[in-house]
Parts: structure tokens; C-alpha cells; sequence
């Protein structure tokens, strides 16, 4: 196990596809401005798997939608192999936290999407589509709508539907924050198959430990409000992996170090949120 | 056993509803038989089914039933195509949006129908004033539920459109418009009821048309009987109307 010191930027910087250099984001709130993330710098390899782990409210959804584009008006630069990013990148796919199926679409026409709007044809692109759908393990699923299925299945069609278009680096806000940890490990598989056979490149945000662990090549952990890169630890798990790596002394290694990285910064996030709450309530009437 | 199960699932709601119809006029038969209710203001569920054939062959119930069906199926027309379009114009442009959302529900409420007298003058003791009637009455439901349904689409989807770099059209006909289609099957359902009511209240005021005309000349005549059995010719209409949305609806959002 080891643990790359700060900073950030200079890991593989020169070889990365991704490269998010010195990013800060500040918004304006009743209370003043905020500063979401403060000088952020990270960079990701061509077939890595990067996650980036950090409690609430350490900006981890604004640096997503910051990389994918769908937030302006932040200093530093996102680029994607040397493209700097200024919008939503054909290059990037996302996966979003939030449920994001189209109620009114089967699955297959859910996945076909991204082709229908690359204006492919039809007949290609259901067969195309078809391929994906099989690829995330919803075979005989594609005329089931989108409330006939659970919510892990549901995020593998957002999943289906990101890879059609074929993304360079598929970018992922804590996908499978609202599922149960069991669905949670055995769709953490699918990811990993999914990515040695696609040799996807992928950021994967989120505060679960494990599920980083389980499927990344380093972890950037982040600090509590303001969002700062506090390490970068490098995962040194044997790939092919699965869930049962969990069990493995080295897995429970990797995660009691990041927890403890993670624990003072978890801790200062709920003080602040106790400390907000106590001052609405003294505010109120 | 499951074919039991299946024809008590498939057509129970039907039974019962048919069912429940019979039973409460059974029961009003009995109630006014009894003296319990005046015949003289309530007929006798027997004499309007008698009086069915009268108003059939002597009312000319089914050329009149056509004549409201027009009126209300251009009424409905017009209220789909400008209550839609003003619907999505005001989601746009907000600041219209905000200077004229509270008239529009304003006249949600209102009743219109008193406004019978200046369509009189505008366009003439006519099936178009009565078009016109439904038209106005039906039009500010939809327009405000075609906003609701476009506001309420949720964020999320809107941003996976952004990330697959949809153009303004494409996430409007892609994205908002089937996301806002349930809320706008809910306007045109509340807009249908309102031209409805309308476009038969008209004819009864203006002594003009159709089923409304007809329902008039026949309470004038105290021809109570044929006065229940010529508005069981509206509610006709309204199931007519309802089945037809109801197809349209499926149609459209099948998830649903």
C-alpha cells in the first residue's frame, strides 16, 4: 500500500486523457460566497479508473458537473486530451446520482438515445443498442419500461445508455447511492467487467469507501468545505477483480487508511451541519 | 381457476360500476313510488327509459347529439392546439410567464358563460359562438397544467440532455414535451369538462343547436322524462370524449 503525496497534478499528467488543473468554484449564498472547490487539480491515465472519495458537502457533485461541463463560471481548466473543456465533451459520458431513465422510453429506445440523436438509423442503432443493453446484463429486457424494473437495473440502463455514445472517459456521480450495498457490490462487478472489457477510462465520485476501493486504480480523497485534494492513494489490488475482494486483508487495509483520512473531515462536515441547523433554529421565530 | 381470476380483474370494475348505476335507480324508483321523493320534480328512472324512443323519434336526439359533438370536438380542437402552444410559450418566455400566469388562472375560475352575450355579438346567434364558449371555458387549464408539466421535468433529465449536447429543439420535443405529456392529458381532460359544460350550456341559453336546445325546449314543455333522457345523451358526449383521450393518452405515453 502506498500513499502519493500532494500535489495532485503531477501524477501522470503528461500521459493523462483527463487532466482538471487548479479548478475553483465559488458560489453566492444567502450567507455569503462559498467556496465549493478551491484549487483541484487531478489528472486520469487512458484506461484508468479513478475515484474520488470525500463526505458531503467537500464539492464532490460540483466537480462533476465542473468536468462534464454542465457548470460555468469557475477558474482553472478541464481538458480532454488537450481539448479544453468549455460545455458538455462528446468525449465525456455521464451517469448521474439521480435516477435518469426516460419514464417514457423501453429500455432499448432508453439506450438507442444517444444514437437517435447522432442521427444513426434506425436498424443500427437498436442493434447497436442491443449490444449494450446485453453488455450490463438486461437481456430480454429492451420492452420493459423503465418503472417495470428496480432501481439497479435502472442504473444499468443509464449505464447502457451512456456507453452507446461511446464516451472516451465515462464520469459517474455516486451512481448507486440509493441502492442497497448488496446490488450495490454485484453492479461494483458489472462495472469492473464492463471496464476490462471496454478498457474504459473512468471517474468514478463517490463517498462510499468500499465501492472505491473495489473498483479503482487510485482514490483522491477530499477534504470537507472547501473541496481540496487532501492524498491521492494508489490501489494496489490484483485486476481482474470482484466484489469478494472485499474480504481480502489488503481491501480492508486500503479502506481503514482512507477512512482514517476520510473520518476528520466526515466529523468537521457534521459539526458544520449541526451548527447550521442550531443557528435556522435560533433564527426562526 | 386463473381464467375465473382473469375475467373477475378484467371486467369486475365494470360490473360493479353497471351494477352500482342499477341498484341507485332501482332505488330512486323505489323512493319516489313510495312518495319519498316528488315525482313531479324527480321522474321515475322507468318513464325517462320509456321516454327514450320519444325523444329518439320526435327529437331528432341523434342529429341533434351530432350537431354538440361538432361544437365541442372543434372546441376541444382549438383548445389543444392554442392551450398547448400558450403553455409552452409562457414556459419560455418567463417574464410573460410571470405578468400573465395569475390572469390565466384567474380565468381558470371564472364563469365564462356569463360572457355569452358579447360572443352573441361577435359572431352572431351561431354554432361558432357556441364553439367559441367551450373553447374560452377550456383553454386556461391546459395552458396552466402544460406549464406545470414542463417546469416539473426533473432536473436530471434535462442535464442528460445537455451532456448528449442536445439542441434547444431536440431537448424540448426529446425531453420536456413527453415528460410534460401526463400533466397535459390532465389539463385536457379538466379543459374537455369545462368546454362541455359549456357548449350545452350555450345552446340552452341561446335556444340554439344541439343536445343543450333540446334539453331546454323539452324542460319548457316539463317534459321532465325526456329532460333526463336527452342529458343522458351529454353524458354520452363526455364518455365519448373521455374514451378518445384515454386512447390518445395510451398512445402517447404507453409507460403509463
Amino acid at each position: 500500500m502506498s500513499v502519493t503525496p500532494l500535489p495532485a497534478s503531477r501524477v501522470r499528467t503528461q500521459d493523462a486523457i483527463l487532466v482538471v488543473d487548479d479548478i475553483v468554484k465559488r458560489f453566492e449564498t444567502p450567507d455569503g460566497i462559498l467556496t465549493a472547490v478551491d484549487h483541484v487539480s487531478l489528472s486520469v491515465a487512458p484506461e484508468e479508473f479513478l475515484g474520488v472519495i470525500g463526505p458531503s458537502g467537500c464539492g464532490k457533485s460540483t466537480l462533476f458537473n465542473v468536468i462534464g461541463g454542465l457548470l460555468d463560471g469557475y477558474e482553472g481548466q478541464v481538458s480532454v486530451a488537450g481539448d479544453r473543456v468549455s460545455g458538455p465533451h462528446p468525449a465525456i459520458g455521464m451517469i448521474f446520482q439521480e435516477e435518469s431513465t426516460f419514464p417514457w422510453r423501453t429500455v432499448i429506445d432508453n439506450v438507442a438515445f444517444p444514437l437517435e440523436i447522432a442521427g444513426v438509423p434506425k436498424a443500427q442503432r437498436i442493434e447497436r443498442a442491443r449490444h449494450f443493453v446485453s453488455l450490463v446484463g438486461l437481456d430480454g429486457f429492451e420492452k420493459r419500461y423503465p418503472n417495470e424494473l428496480s432501481g439497479g437495473m435502472r442504473q444499468r440502463v443509464s449505464l447502457a445508455r451512456t456507453l452507446a455514445s461511446e464516451p472516451k472517459i465515462l464520469l459517474m456521480d455516486e451512481p448507486f447511492a440509493s441502492l442497497d450495498e448488496q446490488t450495490r457490490l454485484l453492479l461494483g462487478d458489472k462495472i469492473l467487467q464492463i471496464q476490462q472489457q471496454l478498457k474504459q477510462t473512468t471517474l468514478l465520485i463517490t463517498h462510499n469507501i468500499t465501492e472505491a476501493v473495489q473498483l479503482s486504480d487510485r482514490i483522491v480523497v477530499m477534504t470537507y468545505r472547501p473541496g481540496r485534494v487532501k492524498r491521492i492513494v494508489d490501489i494496489n489490488l490484483p485486476r481482474p477483480r470482484t466484489s469478494e475482494i472485499v474480504s481480502s486483508e489488503a481491501f480492508g487495509r486500503y479502506v481503514a487508511q482512507i477512512w482514517s483520512d476520510l473520518r476528520e473531515e466526515a466529523s468537521r462536515g457534521l459539526r458544520d451541519t449541526e451548527s447550521r441547523v442550531l443557528q435556522s433554529g435560533e433564527r426562526r421565530p | 381457476m386463473t381464467g375465473v381470476a382473469t375475467a373477475k380483474t378484467r371486467f369486475g370494475p365494470a360490473l360493479l360500476g353497471i351494477g352500482g348505476l342499477v341498484a341507485v335507480l332501482v332505488l330512486v324508483e323505489i323512493l319516489i313510488r313510495a312518495g319519498a321523493i316528488n315525482r313531479f320534480i324527480v321522474p321515475m328512472p322507468s318513464e325517462i327509459g320509456a321516454s327514450f324512443e320519444r325523444v329518439i323519434v320526435e327529437e331528432d336526439v341523434f342529429g341533434r347529439f351530432w350537431q354538440t359533438m361538432k361544437e365541442a370536438f372543434w372546441a376541444i380542437v382549438l383548445i389543444t392546439i392554442v392551450g398547448v402552444s400558450t403553455g409552452v410559450l409562457l414556459h419560455r418566455v418567463t417574464l410573460l410567464r410571470r405578468a400573465t400566469e395569475t390572469w390565466v388562472a384567474a380565468l381558470a375560475s371564472a364563469p365564462t358563460v356569463l360572457m355569452y352575450p358579447l360572443f352573441l355579438v361577435i359572431f352572431g346567434r351561431s354554432a361558432l359562438t357556441i364553439t367559441m364558449m367551450g373553447f374560452v371555458a377550456g383553454l386556461a387549464p391546459v395552458i396552466l397544467k402544460t406549464i406545470e408539466g414542463l417546469s416539473g421535468t426533473r432536473r436530471v433529465l434535462i442535464n442528460v440532455g445537455r451532456s448528449l449536447k442536445l439542441t434547444e429543439t431536440q431537448l424540448f420535443w426529446k425531453i420536456l414535451f413527453p415528460a410534460a405529456l401526463p400533466n397535459i392529458f390532465v389539463g385536457l381532460r379538466l379543459g374537455m369538462i369545462f368546454a362541455l359544460i359549456n357548449v350545452v350550456g350555450v345552446e340552452f341559453l341561446i335556444n340554439f343547436g344541439g343536445l343543450g336546445q333540446l334539453i331546454n325546449e323539452l324542460a319548457e314543455r316539463y317534459d321532465l322524462a325526456g329532460t333526463y333522457a336527452a342529458i343522458s345523451f351529454v353524458v354520452l358526449i363526455s364518455v365519448v370524449f373521455f374514451m378518445f383521450t384515454e386512447k390518445a393518452e395510451r398512445w402517447l405515453t404507453p409507460a403509463n
